[in-house]
């Protein structure tokens, strides 16, 4: 039994010496995330995950960055923005990491950002609300369009249609509230007119009480529905069931062939606006997106199997876009870094063309949209958007 | 009119669900004081398990079937590995194994199955059936006529069967039961099994209109548990009305009031019955002889 105890104690030891050798070899740069990968926002999260780790591999395979390797540490909120807080404070006490590329939802980036905000860490936030950069903090930026982004882009597509009233019908979690928040507050700029609105909680399985209320109020010409998860798909096919045939748009939150997988044939004729990601192989040549989008589609289709979504385009946005600000700093003094991603021009991304400033951390314009229209379960692009 | 058809079929079809949840609650309370917060895993498993077989290649008839068969041994290993070894402790610990057993069922979900939400094709396709101006689906009548069906057979099973009068006997008084000769421990796992099955049962037909999900069972549960207390907790008959009229007052709060409060709106109303009737609205008052 001694002998069984020593050869435990020295395969222990020599355990903790090689990790340590391992880790004192080069410093590594610390990326930490926290993302949804599970529970009710994984599909956000998931690709996002999948997308970090694939390009992480790929830059350390090709020496790193400024000779050194990328370390990336991910803890899953499940969408929960409790457990995200956590997780936010032991990157920063445990893991210290020098640069945060996460968030994957509203709620868990508003829990975490005090966090970041408080110890100085440049963090990219992945998700879609307009608050997490207004009004802007030093120290928070955002790869993926805003709502209010989403909003004018499907206000002009309605004032293009010579539609003006409209019916809302939103999802109460963080994303359906803040988007219809901010349609509320660009509607009157954009020439239309909320008539009603309805809601639903994030888990309810069925809509058609709202739905029938939508449809039996007068002078109502398009309905619009801010949300994200599973309850855009019901409403899809509640919608198709009660047979209301006004014109439909859905937000940017369902960019991804699950909802129309979800959502069935009742997806026929909805338009959303998405990143020029969903349609690549779509894309005009002259396009300046078409070869990052190519790549990035083509690269995560092979390692994954699964159909490219907009949201691991953006986590590949936040690590390019830290990683080249990185380069550009010469190390990985925080302050230095985010100066550097705050003077981010001309970065050809997935989401589009960004140009950061201190008074803007998210860098994106209209442009950035496409308006597409679900035609046989595929993604069409509205011609003119 | 038509609006309010619409209202009470959207309220009706959301009700079966509650009540065929509540009634696996019922089910097992009354064989053995046992509130199974694992109920709503049950539904999950019935629907996640049936969209996975028929992912792989079986055929969606088959599928079903080898699903509620699954539900129905994780029931009864449910039963004897967990809440039988356990049976000499008091109710609140058998509620917290059975919360423990909902947790691990949600867990092991997300590793065999995944996170994702998943739906089935509907049993009668999904052109909607307008009656009265309102369009109602085929689904919707599906879930209905499986509720009606599956409690007439308890019904039938419990007034016809000997086994079923020992279910009855058992939940009336325990012990004596077993001085009759019934063993009560077969009983108890039967309703267990009795109970995996209806929700497994629920959880398929239920899946083309909802939508399944590893996580998919919380909410009805905790439905499913108000439904079964506010029709009075060890009425099976009241387990099906308190689950239609929960899906009635959330569908006709969100069409009528206010969509943003319906469940506040409903757990209010069980609030004030369960205040003016404390053993719901078909329970018993719970006599004992000095």
């Amino acid at each position: 039994m001694r002998a069984m105890q020593r050869i435990a104690a020295t395969a222990v030891i020599s355990l903790c010496a090689m990790h340590g050798a391992g880790l004192s070899a080069t410093a590594q740069i610390k990326i930490g995330s926290v993302l949804s990968v599970t529970g009710p926002a994984s599909f956000l999260g998931d690709p996002e995950k999948k997308t970090l780790e694939m390009y992480v591999d790929a830059i350390n395979a090709k020496g790193g960055v400024n000779g050194q390797k990328l370390q990336l540490i991910i803890y899953d909120d499940v969408g929960n923005a409790n457990s995200a807080r956590t997780f936010a404070t032991r990157l920063v006490e445990e893991d210290k990491v020098d640069v945060m590329v996460g968030g994957s939802t509203t709620g868990s980036t508003l829990a975490m950002m005090p966090v970041f905000e408080d110890a100085h860490i440049p963090f990219i936030s992945l998700a879609g609300a307009v608050q997490i950069i207004e009004p802007v903090r030093k120290w928070v930026f955002k790869t993926p369009h805003t709502d209010t982004m989403a909003c004018e882009k499907i206000f002009a597509d309605l004032k293009h249609r010579n539609l003006t009233n409209i019916a809302l019908i939103s999802g109460t979690g963080g994303f359906g509230k803040s988007m219809s928040a901010e349609c509320h507050k660009v509607a009157s700029k954009s020439g239309i007119k909320i008539v009603i609105e309805e809601t639903y909680g994030p888990r309810d399985s069925d809509m058609t009480p709202q739905l029938t209320k939508l449809k039996n109020t007068p002078g109502v010409q398009a309905v619009v529905n801010p949300g994200f998860g599973q309850g855009p798909a019901i409403v899809t096919r509640n919608y198709r069931q009660l047979g209301i045939n006004l014109p439909f748009y859905q937000s940017h939150g369902v960019c991804s062939k699950e909802y129309i997988k979800l959502a069935g044939e009742a997806a026929e004729g909805v338009r959303l606006p998405c990143a020029a990601l969903l349609i690549a192989d779509k894309l005009p040549a002259t396009d300046p997106q078409k070869p990052v989008v190519v790549a990035y589609s083509e690269a995560y289709q092979k390692k994954t199997g699964q159909a490219v979504s907009t949201f691991g385009g953006h986590a590949y946005d936040g690590l390019m876009i830290v990683t080249e600000a990185i380069k550009r700093a010469g190390s990985v003094d925080k302050a230095k870094v985010r100066d550097e991603i705050e003077k981010t021009k001309g970065y050809v991304g997935t989401g589009g063309i960004v140009n950061m400033s201190p008074t803007d951390h998210l860098g994106l314009d209209l442009s950035a949209f496409h308006m597409l229209e679900i035609k046989k379960a595929d993604w069409t692009l509205v011609p003119g958007t | 009119m038509a609006e309010l058809l619409q209202f009470v079929s959207s309220g009706l079809t959301v009700g079966a669900i509650y009540a065929l949840v509540a009634l696996g609650f019922t089910l097992i309370y009354n064989a053995c004081d046992v509130i199974n917060f694992a109920q709503g895993e049950f539904v999950m498993l019935g629907g996640m398990t049936t969209v996975f077989l028929s992912m792989a290649g079986v055929p969606l008839p088959l599928a079903a079937l080898i699903a509620v068969l699954a539900t129905t041994a994780i029931g009864i290993v449910l039963h004897r590995f967990a809440i039988e070894p356990a049976r000499g402790a008091s109710p609140v610990v058998l509620i917290m194994i059975t919360i423990g057993a909902s947790v691990f069922l949600r867990g092991m979900a997300q590793i065999v199955f995944d996170k994702r939400f998943h739906s089935l094709p509907p049993l009668f396709g999904s052109k909607p059936i307008h009656i009265g101006g309102a369009a109602i689906l085929p689904q919707s009548f599906v879930v209905l006529a499986g509720g009606v069906v599956i409690v007439m057979l308890l019904w039938l099973f419990v007034e016809r069967t000997l086994l079923g009068k020992a279910v009855i006997a058992t939940a009336a008084n325990r012990l004596a039961a077993r001085l009759v000769g019934i063993d009560t421990r077969r009983i108890v796992e039967f309703s267990f099994a009795v109970s995996a099955a209806i929700g497994a049962v629920a959880g398929v037909l239920v899946t083309p209109i909802t939508l399944t999900s590893y996580d998919a069972g919380t909410l009805l549960a905790l439905k499913g548990f108000a439904a079964a207390m506010l029709g009075g907790i060890g009425s099976p008959f009241g387990a099906v009305v308190g689950g239609l009229i929960i899906g009635l007052i959330e569908a006709l709060s969100a069409g009528y009031l206010s969509s943003s409060y319906k469940d506040a709106i409903a757990f209010l109303i069980i609030l004030i019955v369960l205040v003016a009737m404390p053993h719901g609205l078909f329970g018993r008052a719970k006599v004992e002889r000095v």
